[in-house]
């Protein structure tokens, strides 16, 4: 099972690496739909390889259980890490969600979620700078990295 | 062919006995490929309608009319109202009523209750129309404001009381929200306003639930399947078991056994039951409810878990069953009678492993216990195998219903797909 998983997620990075520049910047685009069809995941176009980013591990820990493995949460409960302003745009928004976590009513990408988000305030700066920049250049992201001096800027002022 | 001539046979055979208030069904036609769903040897499906909206639970009326609970609507419009003129089983009319989204919808003594997460409405029912009155009542309210487990599902008894679940909005009752290493609250705070079944009068209005209503149930962590069973007068419940016992407890808990762990409960609801949230979880592949890691258990000893109520039943973790439904028409065959439905939504919280559930499955009964294994009844909903992220499913089955004429009707959640499966 375990190996199965691997080689899905190597192919869907070798196909993401094929895939050449489709999105640039920090612009939003349609959101790469992704309904049935074959097992393996077909994304996506922008992403760099993280296959070895050291954010990888930080996300399959603390993150992937609800944003699941490549980002497109769970319909109704937790929201899309993919193509989503809340992921690629403000830095400072993001740093501070991860921080001290986040309740009530949010709108991502048309759809209300009213979930809650735990405070990960015990990770450190690097492993939030990692993540941060991991999830930001996943899943056909290609937002620019989050540094360990910008978290803990944020953590300083909250 | 053949199945359909018997179809039509069985059906004109069913309609000539007189069912008065079912409607006309004799042009009823299984869709060519059931709607996509995988069934038992003869039974079909046929699509009633293809997008209504973020359904939830659904209901159907004697006349044939269908009311789905919408979790999402612009303008709060959450109920939507589906009728069929022409008989062939397809919705032809949608309307979209009422000031309320969220999930208990159900038809009782001409009132459409809606549990709205907040509270719970009535809506009175207009003979002849299609859609309810505007002139909803409030009937029980002061629901904690929940951004988790906040469905409000309701059921009746006959005897004047309705049952709500109040979820508990929380994983394990810890003293931080799904936090890493925060011990579990004893005793659980939780537990004096939600985390179980409340019942209130049907009729009274502007109840407040702990002040005019009484907890019948508790240790219920969260249950969206809910349903009376008439013929044995007790109430049932399929419970949303805990999650993340390997993120919380990696060394205690692999992966693996984190997504199959905990069951997922299905309870016979007497007074006062109390089945044990957030203290203990059932483990389904020992047989027993155990200490839970946030109380100190190792994932084996009891302790206090010994004296709270086993479940009837127990199924794999995290398939989220949200509708339940004990069957009592007459189309099925004489297996499927009193027996109970269970519509599993399917799970999130076994990722990194494939996810599961996503099916309709049956377990016979035999007076107020099984009376044999569950199986897979309806599957085929998700349309791609393994679904590796939860969003990869095409359609989840949410919500049940029974049909006058025994047909079953099952609403899916991401577009509100509707479908009707018959036997012939």
């Amino acid at each position: 099972m375990r190996i199965n998983k691997i080689a899905i997620l190597l192919l869907a990075v070798a196909l993401s690496a094929c895939g050449g520049k489709g999105n640039s910047g920090q612009q939003q685009s349609e959101p790469t739909k992704q309904t049935s069809g074959n097992a393996v995941t077909e994304t996506k176009s922008a992403s760099a390889d993280m296959s070895n980013h050291p954010g990888k591990k930080v996300y399959d820990s603390v993150c992937l259980a609800c944003h699941m493995a490549d980002g497109s949460g769970v319909p109704g409960m937790h929201p899309p890490l993919i193509d989503t302003d809340w992921v690629t745009g403000d830095k400072e928004r993001l740093i501070k969600i991860t921080l001290e976590g986040l309740s009530g009513k949010i709108e991502v990408k048309g759809e209300v979620y009213n979930s809650l988000m735990p405070p990960h305030s015990h990770l450190s700066d690097k492993q939030i700078a990692d993540v941060l920049t991991y999830i930001r250049k996943s899943f056909g992201n290609n937002a620019s990295e989050v540094t360990k001096e910008e978290v803990q800027n944020v953590r300083n002022d909250s | 062919m053949k199945k359909l001539a018997y179809f039509v046979l069985l059906t004109l055979l069913a309609v000539s006995c007189g069912q008065e208030n079912a409607p006309e069904n004799h042009t009823l036609h299984p869709d060519n490929d059931n709607g996509g769903l995988t069934l038992p040897e003869g039974f079909s499906a046929l699509v009633v309608a293809d997008n209504v909206g973020r359904g939830r639970h659904i209901e159907v009326n004697e006349n044939g009319d269908i009311y789905v609970s919408l979790r999402q609507n612009d303008g709060n419009r959450g109920i939507a109202c589906l009728r069929d003129t022409s008989g062939n089983g397809k919705a032809d009319i949608i309307e979209y009523a009422g000031e309320h989204t969220g999930t208990g919808i159900k038809l009782h003594n001409g009132y459409l209750y809606f549990g709205a997460d907040s509270a719970v409405v009535r809506y009175p029912m207009q003979e002849g129309e299609l859609k309810p009155g505007n002139s909803w009542e409030l009937i029980a309210r002061g629901f904690p404001q929940e951004g988790q487990h906040e469905a409000k599902p309701m059921e009746f008894d006959g005897q004047g009381n309705m049952y709500v679940t109040i979820g508990a909005p929380s994983n394990a009752c810890m003293e931080q929200m799904r936090t890493k290493g925060s011990p579990g609250m004893d005793p659980c705070p939780i537990l004096d306003y939600a985390g179980g079944i409340w019942k209130v009068d049907e009729n009274s209005l502007n109840q407040h639930y702990l002040e005019d209503g009484e907890r019948y149930a508790t240790g219920i962590r969260h249950a969206v399947a809910t349903r009376w069973n008439n013929q044995v007068g007790e109430l049932y419940a399929v419970q949303h078991g805990r999650d993340q016992l390997h993120q919380f407890f990696p060394e205690m808990y692999t992966t693996e056994e984190s997504a199959e762990l905990p069951a997922e409960e299905f309870f016979l609801v007497t007074e006062g039951s109390d089945f044990g949230w957030p203290y203990c979880y059932y483990d389904h592949l020992q047989n027993s409810k155990v200490l839970a890691p946030e109380y100190g258990g190792d994932k084996t000893i009891q302790e206090r878990c010994e004296n709270k109520k086993p479940p009837i039943m127990a199924f794999p973790g995290h398939m989220a069953p949200n509708d339940l439904l004990f069957y009592t028409g007459g189309m099925f065959p004489e297996k499927y009678k009193n027996g109970a439905f269970i519509a599993f939504h399917g799970s999130w919280n076994r990722a990194p492993e494939p996810q599961e559930g996503f099916f309709v499955v049956f377990v016979p009964f035999d007076g107020e216990n099984p009376s044999g294994d569950w199986e897979v009844f309806a599957d085929g909903f998700a349309g791609t195998e393994p679904v590796n992220s939860t969003g990869d499913a095409e359609y989840r089955p949410c919500g049940l219903a029974q049909g006058p004429d025994g047909s079953l009707y099952v609403v899916d959640s991401n577009k509100g797909k509707v479908w009707r499966i018959i036997h012939s």
